[in-house]
């Protein structure tokens, strides 16, 4: 049999339906679930960058296959975007004609009484003494308020179609568009939005400019220009761990709480604000909020004459739950060559086992036995030379040691300065003292800037009530039909259920207990027992 | 009455929860095993009397009420859980011990919210107690609507595993909450998960039954007599199940749907971003997508029912992975076990 050729805009036909099919759909959501999960097993550069330098390094074959695969992107990779773009096209084609078929329905009366209705569903039977058109007029009484009526001169003698539940295919509507809502706000957030992060110590302050924020990344259409020019300042940060013993817990973060005093514009009037995780700063086009803390020494050092040529709050960056810290001080402008100390902080200082930080610890002998700054000491190893050979970008939290030279003590080992609040150490050769003046925190803050989060809220809100209504409410028809028997009228009472409607039975008895009560002593159901319940 | 008094009353009540459910799990096993079908078992389901060929539905067909027969899609099969009627004294015992086992876990929880002062669902210890309350009370006001005593089984013996295993490994002191927690929020979004979790962990176990009366069903229609009798045969017919697992899940899905929506908004105001694709995130959307294709299927024709049903299992399967591999393995945000 000669099949007939498909031209362009056949397969085009072809390929839509083919997409827009419910089949395709639900293909679609189960690969879209399935492609998700690689992102929660491997490490995400989105998330956590050092993490999937971490891992390429440890595996350095498979990761780079798994990198090829885009599995440390996954949710910005080809293949996920190809499903869930695929998915958004293929909702879209189903649910505008579905909108406009709904539309339709509308406008369109109930269907008829089929000749049939207890061939179609529940159904159940009274007997009477009240004529059909009687019992049409209570019927359409009790209906009117529940139920879209068919019109009277629409339908046969003694009969009576209705239909209620349009809401459902209302609400499975709205979830849909609301689907595609979210989705749209997601993206849209991601074009304009940006975050930047950086680190204040107590005392400090910052303004809202890109060059402030230590790291700052926003969508494609964000220039980062012209940022609302606000300034936070750090008063004071207060701190709580877990002290009970008993509590199996102790060291548990239990309150960060910082005092600000922010200015929406450099010359707006000051205003005192809490900030605390779960409590970001508000600000008219972003909030900032509190992510870390951690410590920050006040370390100052001076030359052979005593000139400060360092002082200031250097944080020191937590590496585990009790705060053991690591850190640097870089003091280009020391005499005779530049200084740099390189070491850790420990708030609740301890001898350890010589296990303590990660591989390479420059101090592994050292730890911190509480996160609270219950007994704080500051380790520092001293080098000289050129602090910056190159120039690469460096961490400022770590020594790049390339072109300098450890400092030896008087015995010939490596310098090592255990210093406490206060204590002041003096530097063999000429080279000056360092002091660890007090100790200080640090915050660290993410001021972000999303303007459609609203948008995607909103919009979830009303996926969540299409939803409800789609799953909850039923479409129903319920047919009566009054044939005259003797002096009064057999009544049928059947039901039809658009889909999974199990109480439809128990529905159809409550309707006819109320048409019984419409009408004159002596009605009654005959049966069948339309519910389904035992 | 000091807080550690109060912890302390809280594990007892624990205890003494699973003793109470522990006796219902006997009972409860006692009544299955007395519940033998009927001599002639009711027309369970059209398709096993057009299956079972016209031998088969004369020899059953004694039951059923006339007016049923010519009915083509509509008519309900008569109640095939009248067959339970028989050993209900055992079943009013499992019942019973069922409403005092949660009532105790309630009471165990309360106890230990009372002693921290708190919402008691912040590590995995407490989410734990938490699922088995809400499963437990799932499966006690269904039972009260319609008999679900065949169901006892399968609902008391995994919640009872699993306090055991909260009570053994993941057991941990009751203390303050970490700041990341500190918010109201954590009385509305986990609360509203842990009571997702139960519909859906009742909606699993109604699957697991109608898979087992499927395939009984299926044995029977293909070997008439010859199947034998079957405790399974005293159960609902895999139509009725399959309509109890819809309506739970129906239930279940805009709830998780809800925690999802108040766990972003709690995101966004905690770490400043409603959605970071951090692996509780990820595997709530894969439990989310997995019951949406679970919705989607039963409203497409051409995918078979026993198929929908097996995408359900897989949502159940990531619900599982979620409370356990993905707070163990995965590193994320959300790390809130307190298991050291």
């Amino acid at each position: 049999m000669a099949q007939p050729r498909l031209g362009p805009a056949g397969w085009a036909r072809f390929l839509w339906r083919q997409l827009t099919s419910m089949r395709t759909a639900l293909l679609l959501l189960l690969l879209v679930a399935i492609a998700a999960i690689p992102g929660s097993v491997f490490p995400q550069r989105a998330i956590d960058l050092g993490a999937v330098d971490r891992y390429l390094d440890a595996h350095p074959t498979g990761g780079r296959i798994l990198d090829a695969l885009q599995m440390f992107d996954v949710y910005t990779s080809v293949w996920f975007s190809a499903i869930y773009l695929l998915l958004v096209v293929s909702l879209v084609g189903c649910i505008i004609p579905r909108t406009m078929t709904f539309w339709r329905q509308l406008a369109a009366p109930p269907p008829a009484v089929p000749r049939r209705p207890e061939r179609i569903g529940p159904h159940l039977t009274l007997t009477t003494g009240a004529t059909p058109e009687e019992v049409v007029a209570q019927a359409r009484a009790l209906m009117k308020r529940r139920y879209r009526l068919r019109r009277e001169d629409d339908t046969g003698p003694g009969e009576v179609a209705a239909e209620r539940g349009y809401l459902r295919e209302a609400g499975n509507i709205l979830f849909h568009y609301g689907v595609v809502a979210v989705i749209v706000a997601l993206a849209a957030g991601y074009l304009v939005g940006w975050k930047g992060d950086r680190i204040v110590s107590v005392g400090e302050g910052f303004a809202n400019t890109r060059s402030s924020y230590f790291t700052f990344s926003g969508g494609p259409l964000v220039d980062g220009k012209d940022l609302q020019p606000f300034l936070v300042h750090l008063d004071d940060l207060a701190v709580r761990f877990e002290q009970n013993v008993d509590s199996g817990q102790v060291g548990a973060p239990r309150e960060f709480k910082a005092t600000t005093t922010v200015r929406d514009t450099p010359g707006a009037p000051p205003r005192r604000e809490v900030l605390e995780v779960n409590h970001p700063l508000q600000f008219d086009d972003a909030e900032v909020y509190l992510l870390a803390n951690g410590y920050s020494p006040v370390v100052t050092v001076r030359d052979a004459s005593g000139k400060v040529v360092y002082s200031q709050p250097t944080p020191f960056l937590p590496q585990d739950a009790n705060y053991r810290s690591t850190g640097a001080v870089k003091v280009p402008a020391a005499l005779p060559k530049s200084l740099g100390l390189s070491g850790v902080f420990l708030p609740t200082a301890v001898m350890s086992d010589g296990k303590a930080g990660q591989d390479g610890d420059e101090f592994p002998d050292v730890d911190s036995a509480f996160p609270d700054a219950k007994a704080p000491v500051l380790v520092l190893s001293v080098y000289e030379g050129n602090l910056f050979p190159d120039a690469a970008p460096q961490s400022v939290y770590a020594l790049r040691t390339t072109a300098l030279t450890q400092v030896k003590g008087v015995d010939g080992k490596p310098l090592r300065l255990m210093l406490r609040p206060g204590d002041r150490a003096t530097l063999p050769g000429g080279r000056g003292t360092v002091e660890f003046e007090r100790l200080d925190r640090w915050v660290g803050i993410s001021t972000r800037y999303d303007p459609v989060k609203d948008a995607a809220m909103w919009s979830s809100i009303l996926m969540l009530i299409g939803l409800i209504a789609s799953l909850l409410i039923k479409r129903r028809r319920v047919f009566i039909r009054a044939t005259p028997q003797g002096d009064g009228s057999r009544v049928l009472v059947a039901g039809l259920a658009q889909r999974e409607d199990a109480a439809l039975g128990m529905h159809l008895r409550d309707l006819a207990s109320d048409l019984v009560e419409r009408l004159p002593a002596g009605t009654k159901i005959d049966g069948p027992d339309p519910t389904e319940e035992s | 009455m000091i807080p550690a008094q109060l912890a302390q009353l809280s594990t007892q009540a624990l205890y003494a929860s699973m003793a109470a459910l522990a006796c219902a799990m006997v009972a409860f096993a006692v009544q299955l095993a007395r519940l033998t079908p009927r001599e002639q078992t009711p027309a369970t389901s059209e398709r096993v009397l057009v299956g079972a060929g016209a031998s088969a539905a004369g020899a059953d067909g004694g039951d059923t009420r006339p007016g049923d027969a010519p009915s083509v899609g509509g008519a309900e099969p008569v109640g095939a859980s009248s067959g339970a009627r028989a050993p209900r004294r055992g079943g009013n015992l499992a019942m019973s011990l069922t409403w005092l086992g949660a009532l105790l876990l309630l009471a165990s929880a309360v106890l230990r919210g009372l002693a921290v002062m708190r919402v008691p669902v912040a590590n995995l210890y407490e989410f734990a107690v938490a699922g088995c309350i809400t499963t437990l009370f799932t499966y006690l006001i269904v039972s009260l609507r319609r008999p679900m005593r065949w169901l006892g089984l399968l609902v008391v013996l995994p919640v009872l595993s699993v306090l055991g295993v909260a009570l053994v490994s993941w057991y941990v002191p009751a203390a303050e909450l970490a700041p990341a927690l500190d918010s109201y929020w954590i009385a509305i979004h986990v609360p509203i998960a842990i009571i997702s979790i139960g519909i859906f962990t009742v909606a699993f176990a109604v699957l697991v039954a109608q898979m087992l009366v499927t395939r009984r069903e299926h044995i029977r229609a293909i070997q008439g007599e010859a199947a034998g009798r079957s405790r399974l045969d005293a159960w609902p017919d895999s139509d009725r199940l399959d309509r109890i697992a819809y309506s739970l899940h129906v239930v279940a899905m805009p709830l998780w749907t809800f925690t999802i929506i108040a766990g972003a908004i709690w995101g966004q105001k905690a770490w400043g971003t409603y959605w970071s694709w951090d692996p509780k995130e990820v595997w709530s959307f894969v439990i989310w997508a997995l019951y949406a294709a679970y919705l989607h299927a039963r409203a497409t024709s051409g995918w078979k029912r026993n198929r929908a049903n097996l995408i359900a299992v897989a949502g159940y399967v990531a619900i599982l992975l979620n409370v356990t591999v993905v707070n163990f393995f995965f590193s994320g945000l959300h790390t809130y076990t307190g298991v050291q």
